[in-house]
């Protein structure tokens, strides 16, 4: 079969598409039709000459074979040390074999190269700093991925999640009128509580823009309530705009290019529309990797920087803190141990390791850090897109162990979660596993424990 | 010109050695010259030409965390083999450039020589290349992650790159005859200059070049300009 009626290498640009696509519950057919998939020996062998430059060819041409990246990797770790799990042969049996036939390989290749780029693998990037020779096997396997999904190669849910970037510019079926229906709703409902609660939509000038993840509107509302919540408590003259909300980045899981620069300049439209200050994104880690970190380059932009200054809602959590904008109240404070999971996406790739423990400091009564933590943080199990891939859930549940046995050794049976990817990947673990924790993102913590400001206390009847 | 009565020993130390040194330099300098016009901000998504400073802040702490031993977490994780590697490498580029021997002809042909380490100095030099490059090869044998990556071509650099050494030690201690081993330590020496700029042994460049690529990387994009805070290796 040359091109399949689901499985093609032509992306998803509308709702019908996306319509047919999920009407194949599980992507049965989708699979099926890709193992007869047609590769354009022509389009790959061009793609890969025109885009795989010096960086890529000299770090699989120096890959000294040491097998040092072997212990970076939870995967490797997870599934008793098997050498096929050791980064540099994942990546040197897909990509470094893919750009040495210069795109001639068949079906059954680019398989196998999808089930290793989206299923033992999940561009943590961590091997990258266990490289003698500074080989990023990360970078390569998101690279590899834009290579697979030009010809039709991407994982089910993925192709999916790119058309719905292409068509709703989320990564959810949420329109204009839902998103902003959404947070009417949750303006007024919670404004019971919190009398004169706002969310202003489209505000020209603010101090802050917000953008968020698409998850949040569709199947988490009260999420939206607590941030207005928590930027009504500190006072931000902030602003939501009605398109261009969504931060995160599915088409930068599934390699569509094309699509991240789409999706992306959704955002830096909505910027340039209302003129914000600064931007402030939401506790998700490949939002903030999508559209502030690799973001500004898939526009184009020169400076390699978005349009105005963006902050990760860690980053502006703790200067909330700092500057006492939201103040805790000290009684209120976690009493029990806490650990933190710092998200690959704004820690090892961000440099916002920080953050989260500054506001630790003010919001938990002892933290206990995993080992390693910070830049050196181990994946959550299911970052790179992996935790929405039906067809890798028993190697996702394999790798959970790695977090499991980190978490088991600090003792806590709390933590801290502000990532999407990370808070989902926590809860499935324990599903798992069963070890007895609790998981959270960090808003409902902080409305918690927070001092109410008197403008926003219910007034005495 | 080579003179029709010039010996192997001539031509080898003469023309050869030239072209060697020729073939070496020209083509480490084409191997870097080559990485840089290669690198593309865009398709890389890395501002190399803007926020440079943070990218070199970030190359050069990629660069000396790696070239310190146990300056890593990951060297600090394997003691033996940061040992091995550090050891060989360390050998390897300081045994021949200032070897007495090596020296010796330098003042025949030029009328200079550098600093010079003493024979035994050299003798425990090579014989710890050599143990290093054995334990490599062991290793490469008994681990099965290094096992499944390993191939022929491996070996084969690790031969050309220890080759010089087996042979000038033997052509050092006469075991046997004294012309073929000098002769043999020659042209093994010449391989290995001409196969650094060919083969993986360009590492001997594109190590600083791969390293500062990404060293950069994290510098400019991956957190580097948050509160000027650079990766820790």
């Amino acid at each position: 079969m040359p091109q399949g009626i689901l499985c093609n290498n032509r992306p998803v640009n509308s709702k019908e598409r996306i319509m047919e696509l999920m009407g194949d519950a599980g992507g049965k057919k989708y699979y099926k039709e890709m193992e007869t998939l047609d590769v354009s020996h022509d389009d790959l062998g061009a793609l890969i000459k025109k885009t795989c430059k010096s960086r890529i060819r000299t770090w699989l041409e120096i890959c000294n074979h040491c097998g040092l990246c072997a212990d970076s990797c939870f995967f490797y770790l997870t599934n008793n040390k098997d050498p096929k799990q050791t980064p540099s042969y994942k990546i040197q049996s897909t990509l470094g074999e893919l750009v040495r036939r210069k795109g001639k390989v068949d079906a059954a290749f680019m398989i196998n190269a999808m089930d290793t780029a989206w299923g033992k693998c999940t561009c943590c990037n961590r091997c990258g700093l266990y490289c003698p020779h500074g080989i990023d096997m990360g970078a390569m396997f998101s690279y590899l991925r834009g290579l697979l999904f030009s010809q039709g190669f991407v994982p089910y849910e993925l192709k999916i999640g790119s058309g719905m970037h292409r068509v709703y510019r989320g990564q959810m079926d949420v329109t204009t009128e839902d998103w902003v229906d959404t947070c009417e709703w949750m303006a007024d409902e919670y404004g019971v509580d919190y009398p004169g609660l706002e969310i202003p939509i489209d505000k020209p000038n603010a101090d802050i823009i917000y953008t968020l993840n698409a998850r949040e509107p569709k199947f988490y509302p009260e999420d939206v309530a607590e941030m207005a919540i928590l930027f009504q408590m500190a006072g931000e003259n902030w602003t939501v705009p009605s398109v261009g909300w969504e931060e995160t980045s599915l088409t930068m899981f599934a390699g569509d290019w094309e699509g991240c620069k789409m999706q992306v300049e959704t955002v830096y439209d909505a910027i340039e529309r209302l003129k914000p200050k600064r931007m402030v994104v939401t506790e998700c880690g490949h939002a903030y990797r999508g559209t502030v970190v690799e973001g500004p380059y898939y526009a184009g932009l020169e400076s390699g920087k978005t349009p105005i200054e963006t902050l990760h809602y860690v980053e502006w959590v703790a200067e909330a803190l700092r500057e006492g904008k939201i103040k805790i109240d000290p009684a209120k404070k976690i009493k029990e141990p806490v650990t933190i999971q710092d998200a690959c996406n704004y820690v090892r790739n961000g440099g916002l390791e920080k953050c989260t423990r500054e506001i630790a400091s003010y919001l938990c009564e002892e933290v206990i850090e995993m080992e390693p933590h910070g830049e050196h943080a181990f994946c959550c199990g299911g970052g790179g897109g992996l935790n929405g891939l039906a067809r890798y859930g028993p190697e996702r549940k394999i790798g959970f162990k790695n977090k499991r046995d980190q978490v088991l050794a600090t003792g806590c049976k709390f933590v801290l979660t502000p990532c999407h990817n990370c808070w989902d990947a926590i809860r499935d673990m324990e599903e798992a596993y069963h070890i007895g924790i609790k998981w959270s993102f960090l808003k409902p913590l902080l409305i918690k424990a927070a001092i109410m400001p008197d403008h926003m206390k219910l007034k005495e009847e | 010109m080579i003179p029709p009565d010039a010996t192997l020993y001539e031509i080898l130390t003469g023309p050869v050695l030239w072209g060697t040194f020729i073939i070496f330099g020209v083509g480490v300098v084409l191997r870097v010259l080559l990485y840089v016009k290669g690198l593309d901000w865009k398709i890389d998504r890395v501002t190399y030409g803007v926020n440079t400073s943070y990218g070199v802040k970030g190359a050069i702490k990629s660069v000396f965390s790696w070239l310190i031993p146990f300056g890593t977490r990951n060297w600090r994780a394997n003691p033996v083999m940061t040992t091995a590697v550090f050891v060989f490498h360390f050998g390897l580029l300081f045994t021949p450039v200032f070897l007495l021997a090596h020296n010796m002809m330098l003042t025949e042909r030029w009328g200079f020589s550098l600093w010079t380490i003493s024979e035994s100095f050299a003798d425990y030099l090579t014989i710890a290349v050599l143990i290093s490059a054995v334990y490599m090869v062991l290793r490469r044998i008994a681990l099965p992650e290094v096992r499944i990556i390993t191939t022929f071509y491996d070996y084969l650099i690790l031969l050309i790159a220890v080759a010089p050494f087996v042979t000038g030690f033997m052509a050092r201690y006469q075991f046997s005859d004294y012309q073929f081993w000098l002769l043999a330590h020659i042209i093994s020496g010449e391989i290995m200059l001409i196969a650094i700029p060919f083969t993986k042994l360009s590492h001997f460049v594109l190590f600083f070049c791969s390293r500062a690529q990404l060293g950069m990387d994290f510098g400019i994009k991956r957190g580097g300009m948050k509160g000027n805070k650079q990766l820790t290796w």
